[in-house]
């Protein structure tokens, strides 16, 4: 699976492997009240494809944020190749961790090789007078930030679309568009917020490869994702996050194989769970319709058996 | 011509889908009807309309045409071309490129309209229909059958969607008006047009000439327009033409050609607003050119904040009062606080500068707020300006600006020798005072169009558009929102102020009563924001075309008089539910109606 993909076409700059390019230590999250994440260590390494998995409402887009300076982690910190990284979100990138989001959120209006050409931003630096000036380090600075759009386009396939407007592509280029994107801020670390959501199987694997192609490259990859398939295919590790805390980590068979893990996404009622009680209620309402469906032979009663269940 | 053959019979019901007119008239005979009446139109105008000079523009003649009748015989020479082009005729198949019927339909309405405009505002004016002469009713007449012919032109119905039965009245009332709608919006819908041959670059130049031409000539001759009515009957054919050359294709071919020589178009358009003072013997009207390109100068300025960054700025005109302010300051005025008077080019420098400062002062805490925020924000600025001005007059705070009476007796210009107070003849032309500044402030908006044109494409730019789009997106793409977006209203703030340094010349006093946030008179904040949103936003051409006609409009039909900001509030709203991109469509939208267009289109290319 993984094992046998190279690292040889590694960027020249880029940490030998092995080396620690994210450290995340303690980071703790309060809203209020509430705690979304607490106290969550991660480290992901260079030429590494880390996986970050959890049920909903787990506090992994919480504390992506806090890795890409949306928000800043209550307790804790986040370092990055060593630094702690800045508090604001454009520092990060200008860092080197770069990222997409959950729901697309692409320039809508602008072209596809626009698009690719915001990620630049942080890479060139022509200021307003350069471009009204337009001397000769301005149209080199564009031309060579227009050539590497253009090989990021052609990487993940778009290049064919450079014209079109973003919101004109399908769903799937879209995301395709918008790891192009992150990846134009030249990145160390990228961070993919469910790259398949919505997607059909070929396009899954179609990113499978693709995410398979950017680690190549020599970039760290830290994924979310609900599509288990893809995540335990893709990983070289896979950390478990519930309830804002982390409750496992390690390679694929690790944690696939780990019964809190399945307990976590199964639902079985945990101690002193508020849900208990209605755990317990439902369990015995279908008990009751259970011994039910068995006294009623015809399958009309069972179709509405069932749809009362479902309520 | 073909007066009276046939009276409009409407048939039945029309079958679904079909292609037929509508009004029942067989086609063939719409479209002769359509063409003669094009013809006849022209032949009417040398008639004489009314029998007595009180209707202004010289109607009364046998021979040739005057007045309104010109227009009429524009619009009428319109219908009669694209009419023939519509019959297939060899040399006039260029002028239909997307189809003739919709163009004709849009051409015949345009005579029929200014026609009866025409008729009835004599009647009303000089009371009743006695004072027409016959030629006023043959033109009635004709214009009529013109355009109940291109009315009986086919075009693809809509497929009707069928009732639900269990619809109330109201319902189904509502659902047969959506549809006869649909219709009627099909009736004048147009094909695609065909994309334009290749054309030696020589011949490409020379179209977009002629296009500049006819563009300035229709400018100078809604400028120079003397009297209310002849005004109204400019701005029908304006727009009912502009409607019919949009449907015929040619507008998208014109597009089309100019997006292929952008800097040639734009160097041309230059040249051509240059020609416009000596299109005119006195300066009267250069008066209104002055006037407008200012307005419309501080619009550009404002689009680069508003249609670039997307950060609404409802107080924008203080920053042309702060160029003006301190070019007033430094020019010598006798009522300036300072003995001073730089020449022009340390003036501008000055004004630029200030508003700058200025720009940054607001922009530094306000743009940390989003949205609406910052629209009320700004707007307060603006308030705290123009008050601030009038308090400083040496009792309620200290002598700076002179009060409400404002700086006076600001002298005129003189840049190298060259008085810009006085007349001047150049190559026989007199060239008074306000086309002297006319030439100046051409330069001012040059410079607004370089500044515009090279930060839109650039990766400042780009990072405005990104900022407008998705400012968290942007953000995590690593742009420095603040900074990109203070960068913007600086710009915008300078060049507002580069403007306000030449407005302190023009209008020989600065007040703070200029300034306000909304008034009768442009500019003001909110007439430079309708200017932008009406023309396009993110574009060139848009508040260059909303500043003028908002400019114009108001300044032209005195008649509105207090109904101004009704009349401009009504087509404000009736713009932004019919076309909400404004005039001119942005680059980016037109590649969206672009994508729309690769569908294949179901409309039949020319009717016959």
């Amino acid at each position: 699976m993984t094992t046998d993909t190279t690292t040889k076409d590694t960027a020249p700059g880029a940490p030998a492997p092995g080396t620690t390019v994210l450290d995340a230590r303690g980071v703790t999250m309060r809203f209020g009240g509430l705690t979304a994440v607490n106290g969550v260590d991660l480290t992901v390494n260079s030429g590494e494809i880390v996986g970050l998995i959890g049920p909903n409402g787990a506090g992994k887009t919480t504390f992506f944020n806090c890795l890409t300076g949306l928000y800043i982690p209550t307790e804790g910190e986040v370092r990055f190749k060593g630094k702690v990284l800045p508090a604001k979100s454009f520092k990060v990138t200008a860092a080197g961790i770069a990222r997409t989001f959950q729901n697309i959120r692409l320039f809508a209006n602008m072209t596809v090789l626009e698009n690719v050409l915001v990620g630049r931003h942080t890479r060139t630096k022509e200021g307003f007078w350069s471009a009204v000036l337009r001397g000769p380090g301005f149209h080199k600075a564009e031309a060579h930030s227009r050539e590497r759009a253009m090989e990021l386009l052609e990487f993940v396939g778009l290049a064919a679309k450079a014209d079109h407007l973003a919101r004109n592509l399908p769903y799937g280029e879209q995301r395709k568009l918008e790891i192009a994107r992150a990846l134009a801020s030249e990145p160390g670390l990228l961070l993919l917020d469910e790259p398949t959501a919505g997607m059909n199987p070929q396009e899954t694997r179609a990113t499978e490869e693709l995410v398979f192609a950017i680690r190549d490259k020599g970039i760290a990859v830290l994924v979310i994702e609900h599509d288990m398939r893809f995540i335990f295919n893709l990983c070289d590790r896979v950390a478990v996050l519930v309830q804002g805390e982390k409750l496992i980590e390690g390679d694929s068979a690790t944690v696939q194989g780990d019964e809190r893990v399945v307990a976590a996404y199964l639902g079985e009622p945990l101690e002193n769970d508020p849900g208990a009680a209605e755990a317990a209620e439902v369990e015995a309402a279908e008990a009751a319709q259970a011994s039910e469906t068995a006294r009623a032979d015809d399958t009309t009663t069972d179709t509405a058996a069932g749809k009362e269940n479902d309520r | 011509m073909t007066t009276q053959t046939t009276a409009p019979k409407t048939t039945g019901a029309t079958p679904t889908g079909a292609t037929t007119g509508l009004i029942g008239i067989p086609p063939h005979i719409g479209r002769a009807l359509a063409t003669g009446g094009g013809v006849a139109t022209i032949a009417s105008t040398f008639l004489a309309w009314t029998w007595t000079a009180e209707f202004p523009g010289d109607l009364t003649v046998y021979g040739y045409p005057g007045g309104l009748q010109v227009l009429v015989l524009i619009a009428g020479a319109l219908t009669a071309l694209f009419g023939l082009a519509s019959y297939g005729v060899k040399g006039l198949r260029w002028l239909v490129p997307a189809g003739a019927d919709a163009a004709v339909k849009f051409a015949a309405l345009a005579a029929f309209a200014t026609t009866w405009y025409t008729v009835v505002a004599i009647s009303a004016k000089l009371g009743g229909l006695v004072n027409l002469e016959p030629g006023g009713y043959i033109a009635a007449a004709v214009t009529l059958i013109a355009l109940l012919g291109a009315l009986a032109l086919p075009f693809q119905r809509p497929e009707p969607d069928p009732f639900d039965p269990d619809d109330t009245g109201w319902e189904q009332f509502k659902h047969t008006s959506s549809q006869n709608w649909q219709t009627v919006k099909a009736a004048f819908a147009t094909g695609t047009p065909r994309p334009v041959r290749a054309l030696p670059s020589y011949a490409e130049i020379l179209i977009i000439v002629g296009i500049l031409a006819v563009a300035l000539l229709v400018f100078t001759y809604g400028i120079g327009t003397e009297y209310d009515e002849l005004f109204v009957g400019f701005l029908i054919v304006a727009g009912f033409g502009f409607a019919a050359a949009h449907r015929a294709g040619l507008i998208a071919q014109a597009t089309e050609i100019t997006a292929r020589h952008q800097n040639i178009t734009v160097c041309g358009a230059f040249v051509a607003a240059a020609c416009f003072p000596f299109t005119q013997s006195d300066d009267q009207y250069a008066t209104l050119g002055v006037y407008i390109l200012i307005f419309a100068t501080v619009a550009l300025g404002l689009n680069i904040v508003v249609g670039l960054a997307g950060l609404l700025d409802l107080g924008y005109v203080a920053f042309l009062g702060v160029g003006a302010y301190a070019a007033s300051m430094v020019s010598g005025s006798p009522s300036s606080p300072f003995d001073l008077h730089l020449p022009f080019w340390a003036a501008v420098l000055v004004g630029a500068a200030a508003s700058l400062v200025f720009g940054v002062l607001i922009g530094a805490p306000t743009l940390r707020l989003r949205g609406d925020y910052l629209a009320i924000v700004t707007l307060g600025f603006g308030e705290i300006f123009r008050i601030t001005a009038n308090n400083l007059d040496g009792t309620s705070g200290p002598d700076v600006t002179n009060g409400s009476n404002g700086i006076s007796s600001i002298p005129d210009l003189e840049i190298l020798g060259f008085d810009m107070g006085i007349a001047h003849d150049i190559g026989g032309f007199t060239i008074g005072r306000f086309a002297n500044y006319f030439f100046l402030m051409l330069l001012i908006t040059a410079v607004v169009v370089l500044v515009f044109r090279r930060s839109g494409d650039s990766r400042i730019g780009r990072a405005w558009v990104a900022i407008r789009e998705d400012e968290t997106a942007a953000l995590a793409m690593g742009i420095n929102g603040f900074r990109v977006k203070l960068i913007a209203f600086a710009v915008g703030a300078s060049l507002a102020g580069l403007a306000g340094t030449v407005q302190a010349h023009v209008t020989y006093t600065v007040t703070p009563e200029q300034y306000l946030f909304a008034g009768t008179t442009p500019p003001n904040s909110a007439f430079l924001l309708a200017a932008v949103v009406l023309g396009g936003m993110g574009t060139i051409a848009g508040p260059l075309i909303g500043a003028a006609l908002l400019f114009l409009i108001p300044n032209k039909l005195q008649f509105l008089d207090d109904y101004q900001l009704f009349a401009f509030g009504l087509a404000l709203v009736l713009l932004m539910r019919f076309r909400p991109e404004g005039l001119v469509a942005n680059r980016r939208r037109k590649l969206e109606f672009h994508e729309e267009a690769d569908a294949p289109t179901t409309l039949s290319k020319t009717g016959a």
